[in-house]
């Protein structure tokens, strides 16, 4: 494998900057990874060679001239396929977008292309984003790259994918109830859902509105922090956007890698723990700890009794949300259109029910139908009322956490990869992989999910979760600096060393071509 | 189209039952974007040239409130009496059409901006003499409007028939703002006036607000009419039904009237009334079977997760109270006062659609009689021959007070004004120019006149023997066949002062 390939985003930043590279090389390196391994990993939907490569020669022309347009100008993006990109296929990772081609730029997708960096491609992911593995995918799972028989997280499993296999430095996800960070613990990756509100969702395909949001995806935490910087920030388009500065993301990774979190309260989640939890998760989880204690944190039990009714909650709210924003999907003006069978003259309903029944997969009628129902007159407030109200509790569960706590800690997913297959039959065993990263989504605060090692019994990757007050992302920052690198000096060197290569094991595998 | 109706006679109808009526009207608000997103608003633009991703409902788009369509409504809240929300969502209203793009509308459904106002409502009374009837508003608030289906191919340009629909997004997304009234009861056989009374006086608040085109005829004030009967004395609200497309003030009057002879048949025959839309066919004064509509209709309201509560602060709710202009009914009662007229007068002046103008030729120094004679007069019947309104006959109040100005000072009379509007509508310039160019003006040339008089004295030697004799009253005949001779540009009563000099 090339060795530029494993570098992050930031030493590849500094690598354009001095000139050791040029963009045109490292996009053509990107490139050429994606065609020998994604055949097995099956991270992209979609790769835009020509075009990453007309952006990256943009972009070394801009630095020949002495004039980036950002520090991650020319560094490569792969972008999850729920994100609009003008004139690149947007599927959602569903039939009924099949070759939908938006008119437009999502507000994240035109600061990427207003930094200049190249976009490889647009990244597989569950239908909608609905799942926790992307074997909802309408194209096929993706495989992670840590043991293709099992599944790389979702619903961005794709991003995580890519970025774990060396196919792209950096990836957008968006994460509704952990689809960023569910997926960087099952793939060894760092993955971040900002704070609600943090970053535009204009261009985001929704899901759950009130629960969207875009996130970086990334090898390291200060990756992570400088897309965060740059895709974050107040958007006139999108009007739960937070209209204020971002706090200092990228400073605040720097500190946190120095070490010392001296002063620092961590809040251990009782609920978040303990049964359900897979052995291995549990032990790094604990070791992880131990780190940042001897990095000078405090660590503080905290009890947030309702959420034990997250999950239930969520599966109202989020449902609810989707059947009403999935209504558009109507083959009336874009995307699939099928005309019933045995019908003389479909009125537009017989066409609209026809292309819906199409065009959608299971998981998505499911949600869709749960949806419906929870907001039909008669059990509105039974079920979507009183979602609502738990999810208030909730909030008031987190602000009185952070009272006694700077940061609130847990395992990111209660177990490591499970094998492609082994969850599908069972809706809601696959839920309750999301059990530790909904409440933040519930509330509106950030969450990363930095890797913490490998579990005993599986050597599969597990991953740590720092929960911080909303607009407070620079505490998930520091605090996830901060443990990135004492595993590191422990380890020595990343996590993803210890993956196995995929040279040897794509020629095995059978995947979806991109 | 349904089978033919029973009507029961009015007056029967008035005995066995009472009316209820239910007003919603929808205001297009005229903003000069639309309501969550910056596309232009101007009426008949070229189809689906005024749209973006989010008017589309294109996958991942999002609304932003529009903050002007919310000074409106709150300015229409505060014209009405009404309590503004110091808090308030939007909701979705879930339900699958073609010209819904999103298939859900935007709007507001527990939490509406405007609630709990009235509006003073004027009516003609049994005497003759106008009465005030409160109209309660239970509500106004924001909605955006749909697209527009064109259903091609079939004879009525209705649905059913065609052989495919157009749909046209330049109207969806544009701001609407629709006003509820609370249920009107115990108005008798005053329901179908109360009904156009309010949508008129409505859409002069409206125009007096300038919130809005406020054209019926174009759709930018549509009035649905919720009507039900309940037997006499009752005091119950019976199954009601919804006329749609009406879309003149006349016709909410006819609606009212004829659904309301239409229910008395049905519940006469002992059947039930089904709650309906019905379709208002303006030709044939009949309302026919539309949409069930019952109340379980399911829209699955849930507040819009997309957009921030609306919360307008109180010291900006009190800068626009400050904005609002004089209320059109209280100002009607002023200037009924300045201008002497009877309530018979002012009602049909207002009643043409002429108030407004009248209130501009007095302000330009018409007298209000003669204003009122204008519009009322020549300018009606001319509207009327071409079936426009008169307030797009083309004439202005300034021509009207110009040309008035011309008679009081005696250089045309009122026939040869008539001949000045002729030219005011060919577009042939201001009344001076009309006057020069025709030869209209007045001849006061004395030699001239006095030619003429000789003329026809000479002409007529037995009419002339009766006013030499004192036969004053003869002389008309005389003055006719000057007039006549001057054809018409003589001042009548100069003609008259010189035939009875000569002849005395």
């Amino acid at each position: 494998m090339n060795t530029i390939l494993t570098q992050s985003a930031a030493d590849l930043s500094a690598a354009l900057a001095a000139g050791e590279t040029t963009s045109v090389e490292l996009t053509g390196a990107c490139l050429e990874r994606i065609a020998e391994v994604d055949g097995a990993v099956h991270a992209f939907l979609h790769v835009d060679a020509e075009g990453a490569l007309a952006e990256a020669a943009a972009s070394d022309a801009r630095r020949a001239a002495g004039s980036p347009a950002h520090a991650l100008d020319g560094v490569p993006i792969a972008v999850k396929d729920v994100l609009a990109t003008e004139g690149l296929p947007t599927t959602c990772g569903s039939a009924i977008l099949r070759g939908w081609l938006p008119p437009y730029d999502a507000t994240v997708v035109a600061r990427l292309k207003a930094a200049g960096l190249p976009i490889l491609g647009k990244t597989n992911m569950d239908e909608f984003a609905m799942g926790s593995s992307t074997e909802h995918s309408a194209y096929g799972p993706t495989h992670n790259p840590w043991d293709l028989d099992r599944i790389p997280g979702g619903s961005g499993g794709g991003s995580a994918a890519a970025v774990a296999a060396f196919e792209a430095p950096l990836a957008l996800g968006t994460d509704t109830g952990g689809s960023i960070r569910q997926p960087g613990a099952v793939t060894g990756t760092v993955g971040v859902k900002p704070t609600y509100g943090g970053v535009s969702r204009y261009g985001l395909v929704a899901m759950a509105s009130s629960l969207d949001q875009v996130g970086p995806v990334t090898r390291t935490v200060l990756d992570a922090a400088l897309l965060h910087e740059l895709i974050g920030g107040h958007d006139p388009r999108d009007s739960t956007s937070v209209d204020q500065p971002l706090p200092g993301l990228v400073a605040a990774a720097r500190r946190g890698a120095s070490g010392a979190l001296a002063g620092v309260r961590i809040g251990v989640v009782k609920e978040l723990g303990g049964k359900g939890y897979q052995d291995g998760v549990l032990v790094r989880f604990t070791e992880a700890l131990d780190l940042l204690v001897a990095a000078g944190a405090e660590v503080v039990e905290v009890s947030c009794p309702h959420f034990v009714h997250a999950l239930a909650a969520y599966y109202l709210i989020m449902p609810s949300e989707a059947s009403s924003n999935l209504a558009k999907f109507d083959a009336m003006r874009y995307g699939l259109r099928v005309l019933p069978e045995h019908v003389e003259d479909p009125s537009a309903e017989d066409v609209m029910r026809a292309s819906r029944d199409a065009g959608f997969g299971d998981e998505v009628k499911r949600r869709i139908i749960l949806g419906t129902y929870a907001l039909s007159s008669g059990y509105y407030d039974a079920y979507y009322g009183q979602a609502q109200k738990v999810r208030t509790l909730i909030a008031r569960d987190f602000e009185q956490a952070f009272g006694v706590a700077d940061v609130l800690v847990s395992p990111t997913a209660p177990t490591t990869a499970f094998k492609l297959g082994e969850k599908l039959d069972d809706p809601i065993e696959m839920y309750l992989n999301d059990l530790a990263t909904i409440p933040a989504n519930l509330a509106g605060v950030p969450g990363i999910s930095v890797p913490s090692g490998l579990a005993d019994e599986d050597g599969l990757p597990a991953g740590f979760q720092v929960l911080a007050p909303a607009l407070a992302d620079d505490r998930c920052y520091r605090v996830g600096a901060a443990l990135e690198a004492a595993l590191r000096e422990k380890w020595g060197g990343p996590l993803l060393d210890q993956a196995p290569s995929l040279t040897a094991a794509s020629r095995n595998t059978t995947g979806a071509s991109a | 189209m349904s089978t033919t109706q029973h009507l029961i006679a009015w007056d029967d109808v008035l005995a066995s039952y009472d009316p209820a009526l239910g007003l919603e009207v929808h205001v297009e608000l005229n903003t000069r974007s639309k309501m969550f997103c910056g596309c232009p608003t101007e009426f008949g633009a070229e189809p689906n040239t005024q749209v973006c991703p989010t008017c589309l409902g294109l996958p991942g788009a999002l609304p932003v409130v529009n903050r002007k369509a919310v000074e409106s409504a709150i300015r229409i809240g505060l014209a009405l009496n009404c309590d503004i929300a110091e808090w308030c969502r939007f909701a979705r209203k879930n339900y699958f059409y073609p010209d819904m793009p999103k298939n859900f509308q935007t709007s507001q459904y527990d939490e509406p901006i405007c609630f709990e106002g009235f509006m003073q409502v004027t009516v003609p009374g049994e005497d003759g003499a106008d009465e005030t009837v409160r109209v309660e508003i239970e509500r106004a608030h924001m909605e955006e409007d749909t697209g527009k289906s064109l259903h091609v191919g079939g004879a009525t340009g209705r649905i059913q028939g065609a052989d495919h629909s157009l749909v046209d997004y330049n109207r969806a997304g544009i701001p609407l703002i629709e006003i509820v009234t609370k249920p009107i009861t115990g108005m008798g056989e005053r329901a179908p006036l109360v009904a156009k009374a309010y949508v008129s006086q409505l859409r002069d608040l409206i125009v007096a607000l300038g919130v809005s085109d406020a054209r019926m005829d174009q759709g930018s004030i549509r009035a649905d009419v919720n009507l039900s009967l309940s037997p006499r004395g009752a005091g119950t609200l019976g199954p009601r039904t919804e006329p749609k497309n009406v879309n003149s003030l006349r016709s909410v009057e006819r609606a009212v009237r004829y659904e309301m002879q239409r229910h008395a048949g049905v519940l006469d025959a002992g059947d039930s009334i089904l709650q309906e839309t019905r379709h208002w066919h303006e030709d044939t004064g009949v309302t026919t079977s539309g949409r069930e509509k019952s109340d379980a209709d399911d829209y699955r309201y849930f507040p819009e997760p997309d957009l921030v509560p609306v919360a307008p602060s109180r010291e900006w709710v009190e800068e626009l109270r400050g904005t609002l202009p004089e209320n059109p009914t209280l100002k009607r009662a002023r200037l009924q006062q300045d201008w002497g007229f009877t309530d018979l007068e002012m009602r049909d002046t207002v009643g043409a659609g002429a108030f407004g103008l009248v209130e501009d030729t007095v302000a330009a120094g018409a007298a209000p009689q003669a204003a009122r004679k204008w519009w009322l007069g020549e300018m009606a019947r001319r509207a009327n021959d071409t079936g426009v309104e008169i307030a797009e006959l083309g004439v202005s109040p300034l021509d009207v007070a110009a040309v008035q100005a011309l008679v009081d000072s005696g250089s045309i009379n009122d026939k040869l004004a008539r001949q000045v509007f002729d030219g005011l509508l060919a577009g042939e310039g201001t009344p001076e120019e009309i006057i020069a160019a025709r030869g209209l003006a007045i001849v006061s040339d004395e030699g001239a006149l006095g030619a003429a008089v000789d003329a026809a004295i000479a002409a007529n030697p037995a009419v002339a023997d009766k006013i030499r004799d004192g036969k004053v009253a003869a002389a008309g005949a005389l003055i006719g066949a000057v007039m006549k001779e001057m054809r018409g540009q003589a001042d009548a009563g100069r003609v008259r002062e010189l035939i009875l000099e000569k002849l005395n």
